[in-house]
């Protein structure tokens, strides 16, 4: 579904993205994971379109994403910092992005319901906390019947509800068929969602598997484990 | 496009400082007309401070309404919007603001009490400075990422097309005043839109007596029809160029 040959990023001198290539398909749930600073929201920004990179070549259902803007009515993307206009509520804000979107019928208002949005409607944007702002970022996310998701540290800075909630609908989504891209620093919490992992370090593509093939080869229960018991393998 | 502009739009008309705009350029131009008793003379004072602040409104406020858009462009881009078309949305929005403002504040009472040549010139010049200073606002932004800086640069050029550059114009002329260096003089009058302006105002005043020798020039060169038509085709590339640049910028930058 998105397929991303060769590319590369500086900013300035730092380079971000080295040379990567990576298929990503459907009714995957895959985990993007690596250190601070490897590269992940640089990959994720790429494929939506808000970081350019110099070399390479993006694919969204066979077609190149440069100079197209169409391909991200497939996508729903929740970042990892929620940016938003300071003087706008809640409601203008989903409002204006439905308005935006131009898709107004057969909305998915589940996480819209459960995390009760609607009492907070005329709250300012400015005056949220960083976990309500991860909620409305969430609905935004999931509100369009999406076929992708980008999801960049979706848990971080929720109550542990909200969090439970917020993986329901992430495996709901699966099962479904969509294809999702979760980056996170908790791998414990990835156990039971994804399907496949992937490892980034210093801008290059370490590792690409599947995470039952993963657990075999490594004999370890959990990712977190395997992981940790592969990169001791890899530096002896 | 329009969906876009309607909430560039809207997050505008919230701001106040537009109907600010308005009402203290309303002010301006009412009370320049009734203290004055010939309208020519409340078109000179009309003009020297529509020359002062309407670029430096449009400047500064559009600079710093785009770095305070930073979020709203992120949110749009993330979804299936066209970059161009943002920051396109973002242009008319400001430059339709700015014209209104200008139109309702000084336009109005310009039509009522001068004389119609005059008060068409005016509203046409002042609308073109509002929108090229809108336009120099975008490049602006668009050169630092930077909010401060980017807010001093654009102060630095409004300084330096509403005062400095007079003066350098000044200087040459008074260091030069032996040689023949008229043209020149003109040539460098219609570098800066707002000096364009003045001009064009001017000769459509009868002060321009007073201008001497360089006024008959300026008569010669920017009165007739052709002159008109260079000078607003300059005004226009003004608008065009710093846009066209910061566009091409916007497309490529990393948000």
């Amino acid at each position: 579904m998105i397929k991303i040959e060769n590319i590369t990023k500086h900013f300035g001198r730092f380079r971000a993205l080295n040379n990567l290539s990576i298929e990503l398909n459907k009714g995957e749930c895959i985990a993007l994971i690596g250190p601070n600073g490897c590269g992940k929201t640089t990959l994720i920004k790429s494929i939506l379109g808000m970081v350019l990179p110099e070399l390479g070549i993006i694919k969204f259902n066979g077609k190149s994403i440069k100079n197209d803007n169409e391909y991200r009515k497939h996508i729903g993307y929740m970042p990892q910092i929620g940016r938003y206009p300071e003087n706008m509520t809640i409601g203008q804000v989903i409002e204006m992005i439905k308005g935006i979107r131009n898709h107004t019928n057969d909305l998915d208002t589940e996480l819209y319901e459960k995390f009760e949005i609607e009492k907070m409607l005329n709250k300012k944007m400015r005056t949220l906390s960083g976990g309500t702002t991860q909620k409305v970022s969430s609905v935004l996310a999931f509100m369009f019947q999406s076929k992708v998701f980008i999801l960049d540290e979706p848990t971080a800075g929720l109550d542990p509800i909200s969090s439970e909630i917020l993986k329901n609908k992430i495996i709901d989504a699966k099962n479904k068929g969509c294809l999702i891209l979760i980056t996170s620093h908790l791998l414990s919490e990835l156990d039971d969602l994804v399907t496949q992992i992937v490892f980034m370090q210093e801008g290059k593509l370490i590792l690409h598997e599947n995470v039952e093939i993963l657990k075999e080869k490594t004999g370890e229960a959990t990712i977190a484990k395997s992981i940790i018991h592969l990169l001791k393998t890899q530096r002896a | 496009m329009i969906r876009v502009l309607k909430y560039v739009a809207l997050d505008i008309l919230k701001n106040k400082i537009i109907i600010a705009y308005t009402i203290m350029l309303a002010l301006f131009a009412w009370s320049a007309f009734s203290l004055e008793d010939n309208e020519s003379k409340g078109v000179l004072t009309v003009l020297n401070i529509v020359l002062l602040t309407v670029p430096l409104v449009s400047i500064l406020f559009s600079t710093i309404y785009i770095y305070n858009s930073s979020e709203f462009i992120e949110l749009l881009i993330s979804n299936p919007v066209n970059r161009g078309m943002v920051w396109k949305a973002l242009f008319i929005g400001l430059s339709l603001s700015m014209v209104t403002a200008y139109i309702v504040g000084v336009g109005i009472p310009l039509l009522l009490f001068a004389n119609f040549a005059t008060a068409i010139m005016m509203v046409a010049t002042g609308i073109m400075l509002s929108i090229i200073f809108v336009s120099v606002a975008f490049l602006c932004s668009m050169l630092t990422r930077d909010k401060a800086k980017g807010i001093g640069v654009s102060i630095m050029l409004w300084l330096y097309f509403a005062l400095l550059f007079d003066g350098i114009v000044l200087f040459l002329f008074f260091q030069f005043a032996d040689y023949p260096i008229e043209k020149i003089v003109v040539i460098l009058s219609a570098l800066s839109p707002v000096d364009l302006s003045r001009i064009l105002i001017l000769l459509k005043l009868d002060v321009s007596a007073m201008l001497g020798f360089s006024g008959a020039i300026f008569q010669n060169y920017f009165g007739s029809n052709w002159g008109l038509v260079l000078s607003f085709a300059l005004l226009g590339l003004w608008i065009a160029v710093p846009f066209a640049i910061s566009l091409r910028k916007f497309k490529k930058k990393d948000l």
